[in-house]
């Protein structure tokens, strides 16, 4: 029987087979960020362990620096404290680190591929349950707790348990103004986010193939939405056009015997997936969501739905509170919610197409009065890409904030975050309870769709501004 | 690690889906925190009032359930981002045991490193043993026995779970999975070896 891509993948980094479908398993690239690195280097510390692999190990500042204009590591304290931590650990263990101000500084699931360290057929870790993104390059890609992370750190493996697969068909071409966010959000309602527990997930199809690299990372990047650790795109001749020529990628004859390597990474035509879904992109509306967890998506045009016609007590009951908590009733219509921030940004929705796609539906137009509208480009190299090409211009004139890059106001570990009751429609990924800051209210969305919000002032359909189809950079 | 076999304890009902880590444990709480006070910020939103006292109508700050050791919950616990302290919060409020329907995948393994036992068990099993605390809830004590793989109801319905071999195993003995690694350092170097000249270009 054939395998599937995550299959070949996982038996070439088996170092013991430990039975019952538990393996130790070779990390081929660890990245580090400023909230767990420095932590992670103490528990290492403490345990009296030493880092095996320090040339596989890379670190980054993201989670806690400020993105605010002008930014010093201290213009966030507490995360001028992580950031100096993280930089003396990583000096101390010889780990390569990207800091602030410098080529590679940026959020590690945008600076990874971007760097040309994450590459197809890796393994790759990261304390980070978004480390999923990676997957967009055809790497096996996970996210560990702090434990885990002090483990890689000792031995370069991982214990790990072969989960089953889910192959996700997405057939078709999405119309104008749905994005490769709102397929992956309309797939999340679809099946719910719990779906993809103990499953690794394999994206697939026609609407697959014909987006480039980042919106593959973006797709991959709410595998964790969808319940999956894992998610991956089979890399192709567009993943090794996105990689070569990458300050980390392979070069010359290394470049040739890794492509050599790479062509093979794909499901074979026989391979067997445990779960099978399918849709049609070319069915699709723009994606908003109007609760607390990322399931709870609809169409823009579409209603929030009724708890009462939920199946489960606990989904109910998760409905129900999320309703209190978004201040919405079941029947409600999205479009025309007023709002008060935009945050145009996070490990999702943070690259170049993103930003020249929101820039696209902001270009000559004016923030509402009522918004306060942020863009957050993923890395330094994002920022400056956009520069270069006067994205940042565009915004400024629209009336964003343009700003430095990180995660920002998606994980509220910056000092950056939403006031509580205010409505925010984000690029990010995840809308729980508290996220963005206690209270806060967010609605997740494509960039276009969260440009179009800052302009109207509400949830608005971006297909009624008669917006251009996505494009790949 | 501390081991786990064998825990009679009060039962919770917390049957909500979705309860994701932010829930558990919100991050500026962990930006600059200590770890080991973790406890006490757990649930932050739902367990305490913008004025900073206890929420009477948060099931966890009632009696008995305030002295609970196993949390029943709905589907996709501890779902959402990877930190582990969300696992060091509930031990901090005197948790030992969560049973649910499914679990976030990370949270499920990050359970397994501290001691805590992750049960999955059918919807409809948690949700009868809930009912079952709720209706008396000071005489809800359940027991959840690794070695015979069984979750006792108040009344003495007996479930059995399924769990990997290797997990119990690790849990019933307080096993370190780091330790145990460790120890196959041969193999390891023998991997990256063989591996060196296969994928160079792994190797920077």
């Amino acid at each position: 029987m054939g395998r599937t891509l995550f299959d070949k993948i996982w038996d070439e980094h088996v170092v013991a087979d430990l039975g019952n479908e538990v393996a130790l398993m070779h990390v081929d690239l660890h990245l580090m960020h400023d909230l767990g690195g420095g932590p992670g280097f103490r528990m290492l510390a403490e345990k009296g362990y030493r880092v095996r692999n320090p040339e596989l190990t890379f670190a980054t500042a993201d989670h806690a620096v400020s993105s605010a204009p002008g930014r010093t590591e201290d213009t966030n304290p507490v995360g001028g404290r992580l950031l100096r931590m993280l930089r003396a650990a990583s000096a101390a263990n010889g780990i390569r680190m990207f800091d602030l101000g410098s080529d590679g500084q940026g959020i590690v699931h945008v600076i990874g591929p971007e760097m040309g360290l994450s590459l197809p057929g890796m393994t790759i870790v990261c304390g980070d349950s978004h480390t999923c993104t990676h997957g967009g390059v055809g790497a096996l890609a996970f996210g560990i707790g702090s434990t885990e992370l002090v483990h890689v750190l000792a031995t370069q493996t991982l214990v790990q348990r072969r989960p089953r697969r889910m192959r996700v068909t997405m057939d078709g071409a999405p119309a104008a103004g749905v994005t490769p966010k709102d397929m992956i959000l309309h797939l999340i309602g679809l099946v719910g986010a719990a779906a993809g527990s103990g499953f690794a997930v394999e994206y697939a199809g026609a609407a697959i193939r014909a987006l480039g690299v980042e919106g593959r990372l973006t797709i991959c990047n709410l595998s964790i939405e969808l319940g999956a650790k894992i998610g991956m795109v089979a890399p192709d001749d567009a993943t090794f056009e996105y990689i070569a020529g990458r300050p980390m990628a392979p070069k010359g004859e290394m470049w040739e015997r890794a492509l050599a390597h790479w062509r093979n990474l794909n499901s074979d035509g026989d391979a067997e997936f445990e779960r099978e879904v399918r849709f049609d992109s070319g069915a699709l509306a723009p994606q908003v969501t109007w609760g607390t967890s990322p399931e709870h998506v609809i169409a823009i045009d579409g209603r929030v739905p009724d708890p009462d016609g939920a199946i489960d007590a606990g989904r109910r009951a998760s409905m129900r509170a999320a309703l209190e908590y978004m201040d919405l009733k079941p029947g409600a219509r999205l479009e025309g919610l007023p709002i008060e921030r935009v945050f145009i940004g996070s490990c999702t929705n943070s690259r170049l197409s993103d930003l020249r796609a929101a820039a696209r539906v902001a270009k000559g137009a004016k923030v509402a009065s009522r918004v306060r509208a942020w863009v957050v480009p993923g890395s330094t190299g994002v920022k400056r890409a956009a520069e270069a090409e006067g994205l940042d211009r565009i915004f400024r004139d629209a009336g964003f904030e343009w700003r430095e890059p990180g995660c920002s106001l998606c994980v509220g570990a910056n000092g950056e975050m939403v006031d509580p009751g205010k409505r925010c429609v984000s690029t990010s990924n995840r809308n729980f309870v508290g996220r963005q800051g206690p209270g806060a209210r967010t609605h997740l969305a494509s960039p276009v769709s969260a440009a179009a919000a800052a302009l109207a002032g509400c949830l608005v359909d971006v297909r009624k501004l008669g917006v251009e189809p996505w494009k790949n950079s | 690690m501390e081991e786990f076999v064998r825990l009679r304890a009060l039962a919770a009902p917390l049957m909500r889906d979705n309860i994701d880590t932010d829930v558990i444990i919100r991050i500026d709480r962990l930006v600059g925190g200590r770890p080991d006070e973790v406890g006490k910020y757990a649930f932050e939103l739902l367990r305490y009032l913008p004025d900073g006292g206890e929420n009477p109508d948060f099931v966890l700050n009632r009696e008995p359930f305030r002295r609970a050791q196993i949390l029943l919950a709905g589907a996709n616990f501890g779902c959402g981002s990877s930190r582990e302290p969300a696992v060091w919060a509930l031990q901090q409020m005197g948790f030992r045991c969560v049973v649910a329907p499914s679990f976030g995948d990370i949270f499920f393994a990050n359970c397994f490193q501290n001691g805590m036992l992750p049960v999955v068990m059918e919807r409809r099993t948690v949700e009868a043993i809930a009912a079952e605390v709720e209706a008396d809830a000071a005489h809800g004590f359940v027991t959840v026995d690794l070695q015979k793989q069984t979750i006792v109801s108040p009344s003495g319905k007996e479930f059995r779970f399924e769990i990997e071999p290797a997990r119990r195993e690790a849990l019933l003995h307080g096993l370190d999975e780091i330790g145990m690694t460790m120890r196959r350092e041969a193999e390891i170097a023998a991997f990256q070896s063989r591996d060196r000249n296969r994928r160079p270009w792994i190797y920077r």
